[in-house]
């Protein structure tokens, strides 16, 4: 009994505290806006980097991810459309990975239930890469790549 | 400030489709001036939509999507006349939010 009240204790003191120095405006704005931002993620170079930052094992390549208006070749690689639809039961995110990219990690969408597991947005690529549709479905993860050639990079000047 | 974002919501069938077209440099950090010095990085971090007190999508994005980044995904329900908020926050703490009314 008392254990567990020294638990609850400890768990509800922490949040207090980190909600506290929030509160507070303690935190630098810009670290505050950074919230809920995975820095860790972001700044990886490979996919295990990447995995683990995430809080995920290797993930399983599976062909119920589909890529969806997607080029094979896509001219300017400063803009490049990208959309995943999955189908994997029960997804709850979809990552988008740049495999030749600076930092892998290109974005991350949280789905809550009643949001369709399909979305489309514009990316840029440094140059021809793998890229990796990563989807979160009941706490594992699952992945599905295509290969996009790049004619002009989109990272340089 | 940054200037406003273009969304277009959609009834189509029982879910919404929106469509969103937001203003921002998303400059990577990787990219140095014609002085040889590093620009530094300044993307959106933070992206939610919300629809009736609820949040529908919320995205973290490193620098590599795109400049004048585009979103479009779909939730189920909504109707017309409703409204559709959605809300970035980028690595400077700026901050916008911008309203469309599905259509």
């Amino acid at each position: 009994m008392n254990m567990r009240r020294r638990e609850v204790l400890k768990q509800g003191g922490g949040m207090t505290l980190l909600a506290l120095i929030t509160a507070a405006g303690w935190l630098a704005p810009r670290e505050a806006a950074a919230q809920g931002w995975n820095k860790a993620a972001f700044e990886t170079q490979s996919m295990d980097e990447t995995m683990k930052a995430l809080g995920g094992g290797a993930p399983v390549p599976t062909k119920d991810i589909q890529f969806v208006s997607t080029p094979d070749i896509a001219e300017n690689g400063a803009v490049v459309p990208v959309g995943v639809t999955s189908t994997v039961p029960k997804t709850e995110s979809i990552a988008i990975l740049v495999e030749k990219n600076p930092n892998m990690l290109a974005a991350v969408f949280d789905i809550p239930a009643g949001t369709d597991p399909s979305l489309s947005t514009r990316i840029k690529m440094g140059q021809s890469s793998n890229v990796y549709a990563l989807v979160k479905a009941d706490g594992k993860y699952y992945v599905a790549s295509k290969e996009i050639k790049v004619t002009l990079g989109g990272c340089g000047g | 400030m940054a200037d406003p974002m273009k969304i277009r919501a959609n009834v189509v069938g029982d879910s919404t489709e929106v469509k969103v077209l937001m203003n921002h440099e998303m400059e990577t950090g990787q990219r140095k001036d014609a002085q040889g010095k590093a620009i530094p990085a300044w993307f959106i971090q933070n992206v939610t939509a919300t629809y009736n007190g609820k949040t529908v999508l919320s995205a973290q994005w490193g620098p590599a999507v795109s400049k004048n980044p585009f979103l479009a995904f779909k939730f189920k329900g909504g109707a017309k006349g409703e409204k559709v908020q959605i809300t970035w926050t980028d690595n400077r703490g700026d901050k916008r939010t911008d309203e469309a009314t599905i259509a």
